[in-house]
């Protein structure tokens, strides 16, 4: 019999959401003087609040504010007292959880389950845990006195927009500095409502600065030169245009950038596991993860009977509604997105690729794509190449360990790598032959914010997470 | 007896490649003058075609040198410390002709850089300790976080500090289990040549480390575009090309180290920046269940 | 397919994919989060119902205890005469003539637990005897327990050879064959006897006695879906499962009813392909019901048995 489950929404009036936000700076928010922008809600493309943004003067204000921060308050006052500050914001994070999570679902469109389960305690999680190196980095094996660079410019993107403005808030404020964030246009909300936090929390004004826009915003912060430090978070494309601004500046600068990360199913794996891990690998958050599993690379003699196994559990996923706690697959983020997902996949078909498309129900409107595998895939078709971010997965065989490493590292990426075996030796050897800053052995997308983070060759460099991870952000 | 009874049988001088010493593949030289203009000798003047040779032979060497267990490198290393021990005397010929200095501060140079091979020889089984971490995740997981070595690094060499320079920019590379393209001291090569011929004495695998001289300004373009080039040391660019060189390396997202406004002085104690710049973090995931 | 020497049956039980533990627990409590609201609620509690093995396995067991519980399993609700009836009353083999006699006419099973339950500590003969004893009281479904010291000590060959001869003792009726997971260590171990039962020829494979902890968990209940999803997939046959043991409330059996319409598929939502066996959840499964057709919470003294 079918048994259909009944909508279980989530309140969208949980997220007290508020016609209009305004830009954050030197502890106020304040009327930016840019262009306000409309940020719409993908699952319905309905507007969901006005939003100023700044122009370059609120740049240089925000800047400026930031500065008088490190110096005269944030970079003097003591590691114990700072991290009160982080402490406390965290709690807070944890406590105002599922007002964030019904914000963060409605402005992003990914799954209510997700951003409950993972964007929003991991983004707390991150604030506490840097919260308490804030009085030990003497002893985080960092030099015998790490000093802050002094004020960070960050810019994030819109896939995962609270977790990534804690990752890049957490160690910035833990070690000393201030800074300048720039949420991504399409979702700037939850940062806006991080910096009420914070200024609820007492931190000292300028300290944390948000300045919603779009990419000229960005621009006009990376490049700016009261800054000390860039962190960036988003494509290899701007990434590089960043790495070329800040040429000769001698700023400090990390990147996380793309991936196109493989996942290798060895014939000897836990096969029910594994489907699970792929289906988890490129599904969650549509597949708009910089580290998704996006080349699923699958040893020739269980193929077949994987595949028939992943389809028949892709079939199962449940696209729709992001605000209902049974969905597990949400809306596209922007029509953008959509569109360049639509074109990469027709690639696909043009290259001769053989798509499948999980013959799930899609809502009659926003901004949906349906769960999709390419099989048949070459290593030179685009749908192996580029990064599509998007729920589409393209399909590969090996035979050998050799030839899936081969196949694995054809890439100039190198974010993140999947490898599944019930032989530990093998998982091993192949994880050190992986040209990747994470691999996952016999799971995937784990992320805590002990665990550095980041990418090798154009998925950038510097990591966020752990000790290692502080070291972007001291001298 | 008479100094002038006898003809020397002078050098030349040539790239150390791939393990072996060619000559330019353009044929050129260049004539190489000590600090007070004498001419001293001449030297290969690589071109960009020995740069693209040079990289292949690093790329080459980089399974082999990487996975080499760290013990072992460490005792490559140790190696290249002794073989330059015996060629102290020559090295510090070198030292004095290339800089300039006394007899014995040329000798002082030549012990510093001794010692910073045994110095770094015994790094290279620490990194991991040192750069690597447990990390204790929140939930049932072996989470570890193990440097590897980045892969080709091109390095353009101290301008001034010719040998002790060169060593402390270049052992680190080797120290983590990377790979070097070295352009050598541009006007002072002559030491990198006599360092060339140590490696090729030590057990240092051919492509590990490859030793350009030349202009500078010439080959480090060629460098810092190569997309098989994951990091750049700019110390020795120079100071009207460095800004162009960083903005070549980042079309391909290279890790620089930007040029210093002035020399370091290379006598001090090193730290680990280089050793860090050259690794990668990557950090493994594991389920720990039965 | 296979023959039921020790090595053949060894190679193939050990050459069955691993399972990653962390990885299925995972899936389980994502599986969890699954909310079950309105009509969907509704129309789980009821096949919930329908899916009960009611069951009294005591000591103490009377002839007039089994008699309430068959009056019972009857109309679970005697207010609510559209509460379905659920699919079987579970008792010891002395006692199964008795719940016979009082099931007569209806469409609940009888079913009952042999083979020197729950240790199976005993001969194959008495288990036989045991089994032919429920079988001539006319219980139409047999609850065996595997030899798990023969199991854990890897004799496969004797656990499924017992298998064979408790399924032909039982003639026409069903054979759940109880694993008893907590007993096997690993998620390993419950595939493998999974297999070997279902090779054996059970009609269902069942996870407790209910009688040592852990019972039924959602974990080992995947695991179970997985092998006759898989069996499925292999033969074309459909065979059951049965969650036994510490499933007491509505809350609980919705999550296993996710995972078998997730795990094994839409088709295993069927009594006839998928059990509860236990005595106390059918309350819990009441008083939901009637808090929801009524708004209001029910007295628990006043619902059900």
């Amino acid at each position: 019999m079918t048994w259909t489950y009944a909508p279980a929404p989530e309140s969208a009036a949980l997220a007290g959401l508020r016609p209009s936000y305004r830009p954050f700076i030197g502890g106020e928010f304040v009327d930016g003087h840019g262009e306000s922008l409309t940020t719409v809600n993908p699952a319905t493309e309905e507007p969901l609040a006005e939003v100023g943004t700044a122009s370059d003067a609120d740049v240089d204000a925000a800047v400026t504010a930031a500065r008088t921060a490190q110096e005269k308050v944030w970079g003097p006052m003591s590691g114990t007292e700072r991290a009160k500050y982080l402490f406390r914001i965290a709690r807070v994070v944890a406590e105002r959880a599922r007002e964030l999570a019904v914000l963060e679902t409605l402005d992003n469109g990914k799954p209510i389950r997700e951003t409950r389960d993972v964007d929003v305690p991991t983004a707390s999680a991150h604030l506490f845990h840097h919260a308490g190196w804030a009085d030990k980095l003497e002893h985080a094996g960092l030099g015998p006195a790490p000093a802050p660079l002094g004020v960070v410019g960050a810019v994030v993107p819109w896939n995962f927009p609270l977790l990534m403005a804690a990752w890049k808030i957490a160690p910035a404020l833990a070690t000393g500095n201030t800074i300048v964030l720039k949420p991504a246009e399409t979702t700037p909300l939850s940062a806006l409502v991080l910096a009420e936090i914070a200024a609820d929390a007492g931190l000292p004004p300028g300290v944390l600065n948000v300045l919603p826009g779009d990419g000229a915003v960005g621009a006009a912060l990376v490049g700016h030169g009261g800054l000390d430090k860039v962190a960036f978070t988003g494509s290899t494309e701007v990434g590089i245009q960043i790495q070329r601004r800040l040429a000769g500046t001698g700023r400090a600068l990390t990147l996380e950038l793309g991936g196109k990360a493989a996942n290798i199913v060895y014939s000897d794996a836990a096969l029910d596991q594994a489907v699970e891990g792929v289906v988890d690998g490129i599904f969650f958050n549509q597949g708009h993860v910089c580290c998704a599993g996006s080349r699923l690379l699958v040893q020739e003699p269980i193929a077949e009977e994987f595949l028939e196994r992943l389809r028949e559990r892709i079939a199962g996923l449940r696209v729709g509604d992001p605000l209902d706690k049974n969905t597990d697959v949400g809306a596209i983020n922007s029509r953008a997105q959509l569109e360049r997902i639509v074109d990469l996949a027709a690639a696909g078909d043009a290259e001769g690729a053989q798509r499948w498309t999980s013959p799930c129900a899609l809502p009659e409107r926003g901004l949906f794509f349906p769960p999709t595998v390419f099989t048949e895939v070459e290593q030179t078709m685009r749908i192996a190449r580029e990064e599509i971010f998007g729920p589409v997965l393209s399909v590969l065989t090996f035979r050998t360990p050799d030839e899936a490493v081969a196949k694995a590292t054809n890439t100039p990426y190198g974010l993140s790598a999947g490898v599944w075996t019930e032989k530990g030796s093998k998982a091993l050897w192949t994880a050190q032959r992986l040209r990747a800053g994470v691999v996952w052995a016999n799971t995937f997308n784990r992320f805590d914010p002990t665990a550095p983070f980041g990418g090798t060759g154009e998925s950038g460099f510097g990591r966020e997470g752990g000790r290692t991870g502080l070291q972007a952000y001291v001298r | 007896m008479s100094t002038e009874s006898r003809v020397t049988v002078a050098k030349t001088h040539k790239l150390y490649l791939n393990g072996a010493f060619p000559r330019s593949e353009s044929g050129r030289s260049y004539p190489v003058r000590d600090t007070g203009g004498r001419l001293l000798a001449h030297a290969a003047l690589a071109s960009r075609k020995d740069v693209r040779d040079a990289v292949a032979a690093a790329r080459g060497a980089l399974p082999r040198w990487s996975g080499a267990t760290a013990y072992n490198r460490g005792q490559v290393l140790y190696r290249v410390a002794e073989v330059l021990e015996g060629r102290r005397e020559q090295a510090a010929d070198e030292v004095v002709a290339a800089e300039g200095v006394s007899r014995r501060e040329a000798t002082a140079v030549v012990d510093a850089t001794i010692d910073r091979w045994v110095w770094y020889a015994g790094w290279t089984d620490k990194v991991a300790t040192v750069l690597g971490s447990v990390n204790p995740v929140a939930g049932p997981y072996e989470c570890t976080s193990t440097p590897v070595p980045t892969g080709v690094v091109g390095v353009l060499a101290p301008q001034g500090s010719s040998l002790l320079g060169l060593t402390s920019v270049l052992a680190p590379v080797l120290a983590v289990g990377a790979t070097a393209v070295v352009v050598a001291s541009q006007e002072r090569p002559l030491p990198a040549v006599v360092l060339g011929e140590v490696l090729a004495t030590s057990d240092v695998p051919a492509g590990v480390a490859n030793l350009l001289t030349g202009r500078t300004a010439e080959l480090a373009p060629w460098l810092a575009s190569h997309a098989e080039v994951a990091a750049l040391d700019l110390v020795g660019a120079p100071g009207d090309t460095a800004v162009d060189l960083e903005r070549a390396a980042a079309d391909s997202v290279m890790r620089v180290l930007p040029r210093p406004t002035a020399e370091p002085d290379f006598t001090e104690p090193p730290g680990i920046g280089r050793l860090r710049a050259y690794c990668e973090i990557t950090t493994v995931w594991h389920p720990v269940g039965t | 397919m296979l023959r039921s020497d020790e090595h053949s049956l060894s190679r193939f039980l050990h050459g069955l994919p691993g399972v990653d533990a962390v990885g299925l627990e995972r899936r389980v409590a994502a599986l969890q989060t699954r909310s079950i609201k309105g009509d969907a609620k509704l129309r789980g509690i009821d096949l919930a119902i329908s899916m009960i093995d009611l069951t009294t396995l005591e000591g103490a067991d009377t002839p007039g205890k089994v008699a309430s519980l068959c009056a019972q399993a009857r109309r679970p609700d005697p207010d609510q005469p559209d509460v379905p009836p659920v699919a079987a009353v579970c008792v010891y083999p002395d006692l199964a003539g008795r719940a016979v006699e009082r099931l007569r006419g209806s469409s609940v099973a009888v079913a009952a637990v042999a083979t020197a339950f729950p240790s199976g500590r005993s001969s194959r003969e008495v288990k036989l005897a045991d089994t032919r004893l429920a079988v001539e009281a006319g219980a139409s479904e047999i609850d065996m327990v595997i030899d798990r010291g023969a199991f854990l000590a890897g004799d496969l060959t004797a656990v499924f050879d017992e298998i064979v001869a408790v399924k032909q003792a039982c003639g026409r009726a069903h054979l759940k064959v109880i694993l008893e997971t907590g007993e096997l260590g690993t998620y390993d171990d419950v595939r493998r006897a999974s297999w070997l039962a279902l090779l054996a020829g059970a009609d269902v494979i069942k996870t407790s006695t209910g009688k040592i902890s852990p019972a039924s968990t959602l974990p080992v209940v995947h695991i179970l879906l997985q092998a006759v999803r898989d069996w499925h997939r292999l033969t074309g046959e459909y065979r059951g499962v049965k969650a036994a043991g510490g499933i007491r409330s509505t809350k609980d059996a919705l999550r296993y009813l996710v995972a078998v319409n997730e795990v094994a598929g839409p088709a295993w939502l069927t009594p006839a392909l998928f059990r509860f066996g236990a005595s106390s959840l059918l309350g819990d499964l009441l008083l939901q019901r009637r808090a929801k057709a009524s708004g209001h919470y029910e007295n628990r003294a006043r619902v059900g048995a």
